[in-house]
């Protein structure tokens, strides 16, 4: 897989997301201020025409919400996202419709994400009139196509949602998408509730629609294996903030930054002689109200040393278009040879 | 906003096996719902007599071959009047409903969808309707405007459409949660669309429900307006009125209030039955 090196089609420039929560009675009265839950604390990346970029973390990291703002579903509460150099925030009539057109989202549970009292026909129907896509008498034949695509049987298009299995659904769901020729396909845990033999049928299907339609997509998955084997780079999210983003050979196989590798190394190894019982992220995750000042990782990072409680790591360049944000700039370079803590608090 | 919805494979056998699917109270329900509409339209042809026919020398006669149901004080044939009450009491079921559920169909989608002040400002309207019992309600209304049909249908529309916008409002407000809803924000949907087309036929059978259930209970209601001469003004046969006119005859004539009683809780079950078979039919297939 080669990476595409043209223009850029979607990008967030610190975007930051905070959920208010409702005021208690008590809160009130001592005048303490509201508390917010922190989705997304300045998340910065730009997405070229035809790339696929995943994005990683675990759950509550901020990645379904980060998909949601993307697609327009969430308004940032900070920074802004730019699509074809212009922030979406301030799209208007033509240009707010031709962007929800242009970039779609693909849900992740089956089951809700269709509405149980259209047939395919209708779902796709409405698609395709509500944006013009055809002429009206070219709309059955299209659909023909859309089911062809995403291989579905065309006796499909006259059935209801709870005919399908989980798996056509999420097909269905796909072609949806498709229906509108969009350019950006943000897919949001797409397979993470199908089963293991037909989230590769899914995922495959994915990757040959995008090679076909020249598709830039946002692969949102806490599936490991699968972001490596679809992605060309990857984005490691935690707490509401891109840790390490890069290529995705280079991510995994030397992460420099240390919840990186304590993600890869929590991955459950098929191989039993490279089975590892070390820990290398200890604790629960922090609570998103009470962020932890500097390094968002300090409270559960072997590595962390003074700075890391002081200091927010900036997302610094460690190869080509390879960014981390630690402190530790050597952090991974030679991975046999990683030195113990106490040293490398010093250098 | 039309989107066609060409549905090329019902066969005639698949329409057939859809048939005998159909919940047995909802067949049971239109049955009884199709005879009384056929009472209702055709009285005169199944009527022995005139329902305003006096008839001097059958006085508070008991049920006979000449009066199949017996005949009132003034020796009108009960059976006739009950027939020819159908078509009133129907119409009341009808017109003191649907504008209540149209109206509250609607509010309740746009409230459920909007949340915020406007659903908080909804709520104390509700508050507001049901801190009255709804008969008492009716009857203030009612007895402002004067008596009569048309004033009782608006002061039911009046308090009526609160129930049907609060079961929307509450259904509204769960699917719009739902990705389907999603699908179509990112879709670039316009909210109304989102409302009417995907959200309102995935919330509106508690309201369906609970519409066939009010029809019967507007007709109780029709009856007690009338018996208590605020609703349908005699002579007109009106199963209320009917009652009201035997009550001084009860322990003696029982057959002028018992009979359009009986055809009351008959239309309210039809009405009952195909609400449950509707709401049978309409759940959602998972």
């Amino acid at each position: 897989m080669m990476i595409p090196m043209n223009d850029t089609v979607i990008s967030a420039e610190e975007v930051s997301k905070q959920f208010t929560l409702p005021q208690t009675m008590s809160r009130r009265l001592r005048g303490a201020p509201q508390l917010a839950v922190n989705a997304l604390n300045g998340v910065n990346f730009t997405l070229k025409r035809g790339e696929t970029l995943g994005i990683v973390g675990e759950s509550g990291c901020g990645k379904s919400t980060l998909a949601r703002v993307l697609v327009g579903l969430l308004d940032c509460t900070e920074g802004k996202v730019m699509f074809e150099g212009n922030d979406i925030a301030y799209l208007r009539g033509n240009a707010r419709r031709s962007y929800n057109r242009r970039v779609q989202m693909i849900f992740q549970d089956p089951y809700s994400s269709l509405n149980p009292r259209m047939t395919v026909r209708q779902v796709l129907t409405e698609a395709l009139h509500v944006h013009r896509m055809r002429p009206r008498a070219e709309i059955p034949g299209r659909i023909a196509e859309l089911l062809d695509l995403v291989r579905l049987p065309d006796d499909a298009a006259d059935r209801y949602p709870h005919e399908f299995s989980g798996g056509q659904r999420q097909r269905i769901g796909i072609a949806r998408a498709l229906a509108v020729e969009p350019d950006v396909l943000v897919a949001d845990e797409l397979v993470s509730a199908l089963d293991v033999s037909v989230q590769a049928q899914v995922v495959n299907l994915l990757l040959q629609l995008q090679e076909k339609l020249h598709l830039t997509v946002v692969f949102v998955a806490h599936d490991l294996r699968l972001v490596r084997h679809i992605s060309h780079r990857v984005a490691v999210m935690y707490l509401g903030s891109i840790l390490e983003i890069g290529p995705t050979e280079a991510l995994f196989s030397t992460p420099r930054q240390p919840y990186t590798r304590a993600l890869l190394d929590a991955a459950p190894e098929l191989d039993p002689t490279h089975r590892t019982t070390s820990v290398a992220a200890r604790g629960e995750l922090p609570s998103p109200i009470n962020l932890p000042v500097g390094c968002p990782f300090n409270t559960r990072c072997p590595f962390a040393f003074d700075r890391c409680f002081v200091e927010r790591p900036l997302l610094t360049e460690r190869g080509p278009m390879h960014r981390a944000a630690c402190h530790l700039t050597d952090f991974g370079l030679a991975p046999a040879a990683v030195p113990p803590m106490q040293t490398e608090a010093v250098s | 906003m039309t989107v066609a919805a060409p549905t090329a494979t019902t066969t005639p056998r698949r329409r057939r096996a859809r048939l005998l699917r159909l919940p047995s109270t909802l067949i049971a329900g239109a049955i009884i719902l199709l005879v009384s509409l056929l009472l209702a339209l055709f009285p005169q042809l199944i009527a022995p007599y005139d329902p305003t026919a006096f008839d001097y020398n059958a006085l508070l006669a008991p049920p006979s071959a000449a009066h199949l149901l017996g005949s009132d004080s003034f020796g009108r044939d009960v059976l006739s009047r009950v027939i020819h009450a159908y078509g009133l009491d129907l119409q009341i079921a009808v017109f003191a409903t649907v504008p209540a559920f149209t109206v509250g169909v609607i509010v309740g989608a746009l409230v459920g969808y909007a949340g915020g002040w406007v659903e908080a400002v909804f709520g104390r309207v509700v508050d507001a309707v049901i801190t009255f019992p709804f008969l008492v309600l009716v009857i203030a209304i009612v007895a402002v405007l004067g008596p009569g049909l048309t004033n009782m249908y608006i002061a039911v529309g009046v308090v009526g459409w609160v129930f049907y916008a609060r079961l929307v409002a509450a259904e509204v407000k769960v699917q719009k949660r739902l990705d389907y809803a999603d699908a179509g924000r990112v879709m670039g949907y316009r909210p109304l669309r989102i409302i009417f087309r995907h959200l309102l036929p995935n919330s509106i059978t508690p309201a369906i429900v609970y519409w066939m259930t009010d029809m019967a209970l507007a007709i109780l209601l029709g009856s007690s307006l009338g018996y208590l001469g605020l609703g349908a003004q005699p002579p007109a046969s009106e199963w209320g009125v009917q009652i009201a006119d035997g009550k001084n005859f009860m322990n003696t004539a029982w057959w002028i209030s018992v009979f359009p009683g009986v055809a009351i809780v008959i239309t309210g079950l039809g009405f009952s039955l195909l609400g449950d078979g509707l709401a049978e039919l309409l759940r959602t297939r998972k």
